[in-house]
C-alpha cells in the first residue's frame, strides 16, 4: 500500500507546486532554440550531426519529464536528416510532427512529397 | 518644511509625463484577433533595417517559444528559412512578398507574423553603453489578409548609472568587457519578445494549445 500512496503523494505535491509557479511551461524546451541561434550565429558550433545528437537527448529528457517537445522540433530534426541523405528517418520525423500536431499537416505533406520523389 | 531638490522635482516632473503617457494609450482592438482566432502561426525571417547582420537570425530564434508557450503551433523556422531560399527566395524582402494565397497553399499557415527590425545593439552615450532592440510586427490572416494584431517591442539596457563619473566608466568597461554583445542581444531579444506577446494590454490572445486562462490573454501582467 505505502508503495503506492508515495508516488501518488508526490505527484499531487508536483501539481500544488506547478498550480502555484508563474507561468508553467507547455512544452520542454531544452537546446532547440538554442541551436537555432547557433546554426546561423556560429555555424561550424552547430553542424547536423550534433543538432540530432542534441535535440534526439531532448526528446530523451522531453519524454522523462512527462512533457511535449515544443512545435517545430521534430521537423527540424526531420530536416536535419535529410540534410544527412537519411531520408528513412527525416520521413519518420515528419510524420511525426504530423501526428503532434495536425496543423503541420500541408507544410509535412509538401516536405514528405519531395523526400519520396 | 524643507523644499524638495531641483534636481529631484525634475525627475518627479519627468515621471509625471511617462504615467501619464501610458495612461492616454487607448485600449488595444482585439475585434480581428477574436474574430479570425489563428491556430498556426508562420514566422518570416525579419527585414532588417540595422546594420547587424545576425540580428534577424538572433530574433527568429527567440520568437518560436513566447508563441508556442502562448498556445499556438509554431512552423520550424530554421525549416521555413532554408526552405524558401532553396526555392528561389534568398532573402527576408523576397520572402516578406509571398502572396499569402501561396503561404496558405504551401504551408498552411492561418497567419503569418511579419517583423521589421529597426534598431538592434550598442550605442554610447557619453560614458554608458545603451543596448537597444526596437521591432515592429504585424499578424496577418491568410486569408482575409488583414492585419489581425500588430505591436511594438522596445527594449533598452544600460550599464552604468549611479552618478559617480568614475563608477560609471567602470560599470561601462566592464559591461563592455563581459565578452559577447551579440549574446547579450539575443538574451535581451528574448525578452522582448516575451513581453511582446504576453503584455496582458496589447499582447497576444491565447491560442488553441493554452488551457483556458484567467482571461483571453496568455500573459498574466
Amino acid at each position: 500500500m505505502a508503495t503506492i500512496v508515495k508516488p501518488l503523494g508526490l505527484a499531487f505535491c508536483f501539481l500544488a507546486l506547478s498550480g502555484c509557479a508563474p507561468a508553467p511551461s507547455l512544452y520542454y524546451w531544452g537546446e532547440y532554440e538554442d541551436l537555432i541561434y547557433q546554426m546561423y550565429a556560429e555555424p561550424g558550433s552547430a553542424d547536423p550531426a550534433t543538432q540530432i545528437a542534441k535535440l534526439r537527448e531532448d526528446i530523451g529528457k522531453a519524454g522523462e519529464a512527462g512533457k511535449p517537445v515544443p512545435p517545430g522540433l521534430h521537423a527540424h530534426l526531420g530536416y536535419l536528416y535529410f540534410l544527412q541523405s537519411d531520408t528513412h528517418a527525416a520521413v519518420l520525423e515528419f510524420e511525426t510532427e504530423k501526428k503532434l500536431f495536425p496543423e503541420s499537416a500541408t507544410f509535412v505533406d509538401g516536405m514528405l512529397g519531395r523526400l519520396k520523389k | 518644511m524643507k523644499s524638495v531638490h531641483p534636481i529631484l522635482q525634475c525627475w518627479l516632473a519627468l515621471l509625471l509625463i511617462t504615467i501619464t503617457g501610458c495612461a492616454a494609450t487607448p485600449p488595444f482592438d482585439y475585434s480581428l484577433f477574436r474574430s479570425h482566432r489563428p491556430r498556426s502561426i508562420l514566422v518570416l525571417p525579419p527585414l532588417n533595417q540595422t546594420t547587424d547582420v545576425n540580428a534577424p537570425y538572433s530574433y527568429l530564434s527567440t520568437i518560436t517559444r513566447p508563441l508556442a508557450e502562448c498556445g499556438y503551433y509554431v512552423y520550424p523556422v530554421a525549416v521555413v528559412d532554408a526552405y524558401m531560399k532553396e526555392n528561389g527566395l534568398p532573402s527576408a524582402e523576397e520572402m516578406h512578398g509571398v502572396a499569402l494565397k501561396k503561404i496558405r497553399d504551401i504551408i498552411g499557415a492561418d497567419a503569418v507574423l511579419y517583423v521589421t527590425i529597426e534598431e538592434w545593439g550598442q550605442k554610447y552615450v557619453v560614458v554608458q553603453s545603451v543596448t537597444t532592440i526596437r521591432a515592429t510586427a504585424q499578424l496577418i490572416d491568410t486569408v482575409s489578409g488583414q492585419v489581425i494584431w500588430h505591436g511594438t517591442q522596445a527594449v533598452s539596457q544600460g550599464s552604468g548609472g549611479g552618478g559617480d563619473p568614475i563608477a560609471m566608466l567602470i560599470a561601462a568597461a566592464v559591461t563592455q568587457m563581459i565578452g559577447n554583445v551579440s549574446d547579450f542581444t539575443h538574451d535581451l531579444s528574448r525578452t522582448a519578445n516575451h513581453g511582446m506577446i504576453y503584455n496582458v494590454d496589447n499582447g497576444f490572445l491565447a491560442g488553441p494549445y493554452l488551457p483556458p486562462q484567467e482571461n483571453e490573454h496568455c500573459g498574466k501582467y
